[in-house]
């Protein structure tokens, strides 16, 4: 088949980050330590550009080019956008931080957009081997940052693990595609899909596939009981290799989830529904449950996290097209969320010293009553508390579960964000209630300080007004 | 015309951009940052008043109503109304907030402007749960309530206040996070996530039961009522004086709406099935914990254990009617019972909150909420004492205080259902006399105890004016509470005849 580039324009926001990621890393080779800021503007617009991209090639219908294996539908649009608009985010709290460790490197950067183009390939995977090298390529970058403070003792010991861990839950994920290939002897999606449907496919291979499958998009979901990486990988990484961990790639994940279980295995729903209800709440239990014995404020994000991915997961399981949505507009939120929780961090820490344990947030208020305010947002919005969009998004989760009549479960849910409530709220009385132990002022770049004003409100926003995003969602996956 | 306004809107936002203005004019200038709060607090409940004066008595139907979409995709909607059941809770938050915020002017060094904030915050959002008639609408409004509450509580309580704060929000958030789920249940049957489509919903008795209970996990503690009562004396003792204020003259009644916005009309075969637990909760907190504040030593413990066993009457009230309505004979007596809840509620809104303001006006002196520090400060103070002996009585059920009028009626509808049910409820009469004219003979008269409270000062004009707009609103509320009544007859008439009709 001839390649006719015009076809290819439904890539364009890939090609667009892999050629931007390419010539930075060149040029980044030329530039000196102090003109840095070269390499981090470039990212910016580089990213900005896949935007661009990205809004420029959406439209309502699907495109499959590539002989079925690279997609591009409003699932994909929307969650392209979103996912680059966290990128920028994680870009731009990143900078104080580095630059006042001397790692203000082009590294950062450009792993930054490779593992980005990593995401984008899996949201837009027509089909296992490309979602599997999409997955890849972030998982690599991802090993290479999490170990990015090389001279620190704990960055390199989270990347090994997280590697060792990782390589195996992507074998694992290649081995039940193997399975699925063997069963059904095709690899794209939608052929997958029309086998298991038609033709009366070896049963028991399929399922024995499909368990690894699951486990595999659980590892990279970081649910129990394959989540031992992440609070390791917290912890260890620095706070922005942190927060690019622990936001995007959620999305990412829910990607794959869509693409793998619903687009690919949508026919063996029955057996995977029940498989993701246990993940889903071992998730919430242990992540709501470790929370509370952490004193470090990352570690205790990262089981946090655990804990929305088990909500996460609950919108996935209903099999409804509400149920996918709420997914969707939860991941999104989480991303937002945790985007902003270690942008507050960030903005916290200083040379020589990292805002790492819960009780450096003591007095906040004092310090800075607007960036207290902001965090109070984003941690009221991950305990579900309205008005914020947090809340909304486990309504709607909630809302897709009783729909298939789970109410028992739903109730399961909400008693296990209650024991969530409290240790957010106990970071919310450091903030507040307790004296501050330092009273240096908060150094950051304005343009960090300006986003993150944005995105605490931006919580705020879609708290009061969820419709826009909700309706957004609701097209993609329709 | 006022009826084309969205007053329900503007009495609700309003203050909350008030919020926003005052947080916005920080601390350097606490004096622009306190009237900037005044005023708005004075301005909302202006706005608030054509509430009552264009309100139609008559009918039972929603008042002021404005709706606009939401979030189209699931049909939720800003829906907002009032009726004769909700408007008055409404104007009684707009009246309490004002005197809750100039009782905070001096008092509050620390960071004012978040304080101020914080409750017209609250205000806006409370003003929203009384006249949401839209259960996400609702429910976001009710959680968001307990926001600025955990901050005034922590921030500006006493030393053991992380404790009484945290317990409080888990408290609440336990409560009503089950509420989400049946809401959201009855979604799913109705099709819509209005308010008044759930009171005709059609459900069966398992799925009511199951809801009621739902329900009730939220109200109880929100009332509180027995057994879940136990965060309201911490979150009282612990929080500033205007916390425990509109904790009390407000918060505690959202409860009480709650119950007759949402259980008994959604589920009245399961209120009319479990009326005997709710009534037997409510004669425990009328009886049981009337006894628990007779052996307090901490005024704002024992003001906070009587509201418990006020709020009791409410409940009582409430549920009573089934009793009443199985009987033949008796069916003029179960509004009575509705009705005297609602004066309950409201005339414990005044005197809770006169209340808590003298026991602030003597901790702002003393810094001490203990009674056996107290003691002989009529001779000090005697404006003072005038106005917490008569708030007192108020609170024993004095006739002529509003205090008495709904107690009365409550008693009255008990007779009705069962002898012994008005025989226990009126033991509180004795109890409630007991605990606050002892407390008022402690710390008021005797001798003068000790040196400090010999160099008390008496109440200055800010305190005056503040107290003495509650003592106006308790002897008119106690002379002439018709207007009251008027108001809410045609709205509790049609909840009765709405419950009287089983949904099985």
């Amino acid at each position: 088949m001839p390649l006719d580039l015009h076809s290819l324009m439904p890539a364009l926001p890939e090609m667009v980050l892999l050629a931007a990621a390419s010539a930075i890393l060149v040029l980044d080779l030329f530039l000196e330590d102090r003109q840095r800021v070269v390499t981090y503007v470039l990212s910016l617009v580089a990213l900005v550009a896949a935007i661009a991209a990205a809004l420029m090639v959406r439209g309502d219908g699907t495109q499959i080019i590539l002989a079925g294996s690279f997609i591009r539908d409003p699932l994909a649009d929307a969650l392209k956008v979103a996912m680059y608009v966290i990128g920028l985010l994680a870009f731009v709290y990143a900078r104080g931080y580095l630059e006042s460790r001397a790692l203000f490197k082009g590294e950062y950067y450009v792993l930054g957009l490779f593992a980005i183009l990593g995401m984008s390939v899996m949201i837009s995977a027509g089909s296992f081997l490309t979602a599997y090298l999409g997955l890849e390529l972030l998982a690599l970058s991802l090993y290479a940052l999490v170990a990015f403070d090389r001279d620190s003792g704990s960055g390199p010991e989270a990347a090994m693990k997280y590697f060792v861990l990782g390589a195996l839950a992507s074998g694992l994920l290649l081995y039940g595609i193997s399975m699925v290939y063997g069963a059904t002897g095709a690899l794209d999606f939608a052929t997958v899909n029309r086998m298991l449907r038609s033709v009366d496919a070896e049963r028991t291979v399929l399922v024995f596939g499909l368990v690894f499958v699951v486990i595999g998009i659980a590892f990279k979901f970081g649910a129990v009981p394959f989540h031992m990486w992440v609070p390791d990988v917290y912890q260890g990484a620095p706070t922005p290799v942190t927060l690019f961990v622990g936001s995007a790639p959620k999305i990412a994940a829910f990607a794959l989830a869509m693409r793998m279980l619903v687009d690919g295995l949508g026919p063996l729903q029955a057996d995977w529904q029940g498989m993701l209800l246990i993940l889903a709440v071992l998730s919430m239990a242990l992540g709501n449950v470790v929370a509370i014995a952490q004193t470090n404020i990352k570690r205790m994000l990262a089981y946090s996290t655990i804990a929305h991915v088990g909500f996460i997961f609950l919108g996935l399981l209903s099999g409804t097209t509400d149920g996918r949505a709420a997914a969707m507009f939860y991941a999104i939120v989480y991303a937002l969320m945790a985007a902003g929780g270690f942008g507050v961090l960030i903005l916290l820490s200083r040379h020589g010293f990292d805002a790492e344990n819960i009780d450096d947030l003591r007095g906040l208020n004092k310090r800075s009553s607007w960036y207290a305010a902001m965090m109070m947002l984003i941690l009221f919005s991950m305990a579900g508390v309205p008005p914020t969009a947090g809340f909304f998004a486990k309504l709607f989760v909630l809302k897709a579960v009783i729909d298939v009549d789970m109410v028992l479960l739903a109730g399961v849910a909400v008693f296990f964000s209650i024991i969530g409530a409290f240790y957010y709220l106990r970071v919310i009385k450091v903030m507040y209630f307790d004296e501050p132990v330092e009273t240096a002022p908060l150094q950051a770049p304005g343009e960090a300080k300006w986003v993150l004003s944005l995105n605490g409100l931006s919580i705020l926003y879609l708290g009061i007004f969820p419709a826009s995003l909700l309706s957004a969602c609701l097209a993609a996956v329709a | 015309m006022t009826a084309d306004l969205p007053i329900l809107s503007m009495t609700t936002w309003l203050p909350i951009l008030g919020s926003v203005l005052v947080l916005g004019s920080g601390d350097k200038a606490p004096a622009v940052t306190k009237w900037l709060a005044v005023g708005f607090a004075v301005a909302t409940f202006l706005v608030s008043v054509p509430l009552y004066t264009a309100f139609q008595p008559g009918t039972a139907e929603m008042q002021f109503v404005e709706k606009a979409a939401w979030i189209p995709a699931f049909d939720v909607n800003y829906h907002m109304g009032v009726d004769g059941i909700s408007m008055p809770l409404i104007l009684l938050t707009t009246f309490v907030t004002i005197l809750v915020i100039i009782a905070g002017w001096e008092v509050i060094q620390y960071k004012p402007a978040q304080y101020m904030a914080a409750f017209l915050f609250m205000e806006g959002v409370m003003v929203g749960v009384f006249s949401a008639l839209d259960a996400v609408l609702f429910y976001v409004f009710w959680e968001a309530m307990l926001i600025p509450m955990f901050l005034i509580i922590g921030v500006w309580g006493g030393p053991n206040r992380v404790y009484a704060t945290i317990k409080f929000f888990l408290y609440t958030f336990l409560g009503s996070v089950f509420m989400l789920v049946a809401l959201i249940y009855m979604y799913t049957k109705s099709g819509s996530f209005e308010i008044l489509e759930f009171h005709r919903l059609q459900l069966g008795m398992k799925e009511q039961v199951l809801i009621f209970i739902a329900f009730l996990l939220a109200f109880a503690v929100k009332v509180p009522m027995w057994p879940v009562h136990t965060w309201l004396p911490d979150a009282h003792v612990e929080a500033p004086t205007g916390g425990s204020v509109i904790l009390a003259a407000i918060m505690l009644k959202i409860g009480g709406y709650g119950f007759l916005r949402f259980s008994l009309p959604i589920a009245p075969d399961a209120s009319n099935q479990l009326d005997l637990m709710i009534i037997a909760m409510s004669l425990i907190a009328v009886v049981y914990i009337g006894f628990v504040a007779l052996v307090q030593e901490d005024m704002k413990k024992l003001i906070a254990y009587s509201s418990i066993s006020h709020m009791g009457f409410v409940t009582l009230g409430f549920f009573i009617v089934f009793i009443i309505m199985a009987r033949p004979d008796a069916h003029g007596g179960a509004a009575l019972g509705v009705q005297g809840g609602m004066v309950q509620m409201i005339s414990h809104g005044f005197i809770s909150a006169a209340m808590f303001l003298c026991v602030g006006v003597l901790y702002d002196r003393m810094h001490s909420r203990m009674i056996a520090d107290y003691g002989g400060v009529v001779n000090t103070m005697p404006w003072f004492a005038a106005f917490m002996v008569f708030f007192a009585m108020a609170n024993a059920g004095l006739p002529g205080t509003s205090g008495f009028v709904g107690e009365f009626m409550v008693i009255l509808a008990s007779f009705r259902a069962d002898f012994w049910y008005a025989f226990l409820a009126a033991t509180t009469l004795i109890i409630g006399a007991a605990y606050t004219l002892w407390m008022v003979k402690r710390v008021v008269f005797g001798e003068v105890a000790n040196h400090h409270v010999a160099e008390l000062q008496d109440i200055n004009r800010r305190e005056f004016l503040v107290l003495g707009a509650l003592a106006l609103a308790v002897l008119a509320l106690g002379l002439w509470p018709q207007p009251l009544i008027e108001v809410m007859d045609a709205s509790v008439e049609h909840l009765l005849r709405h419950v009287a009709v089983s949904k099985l």
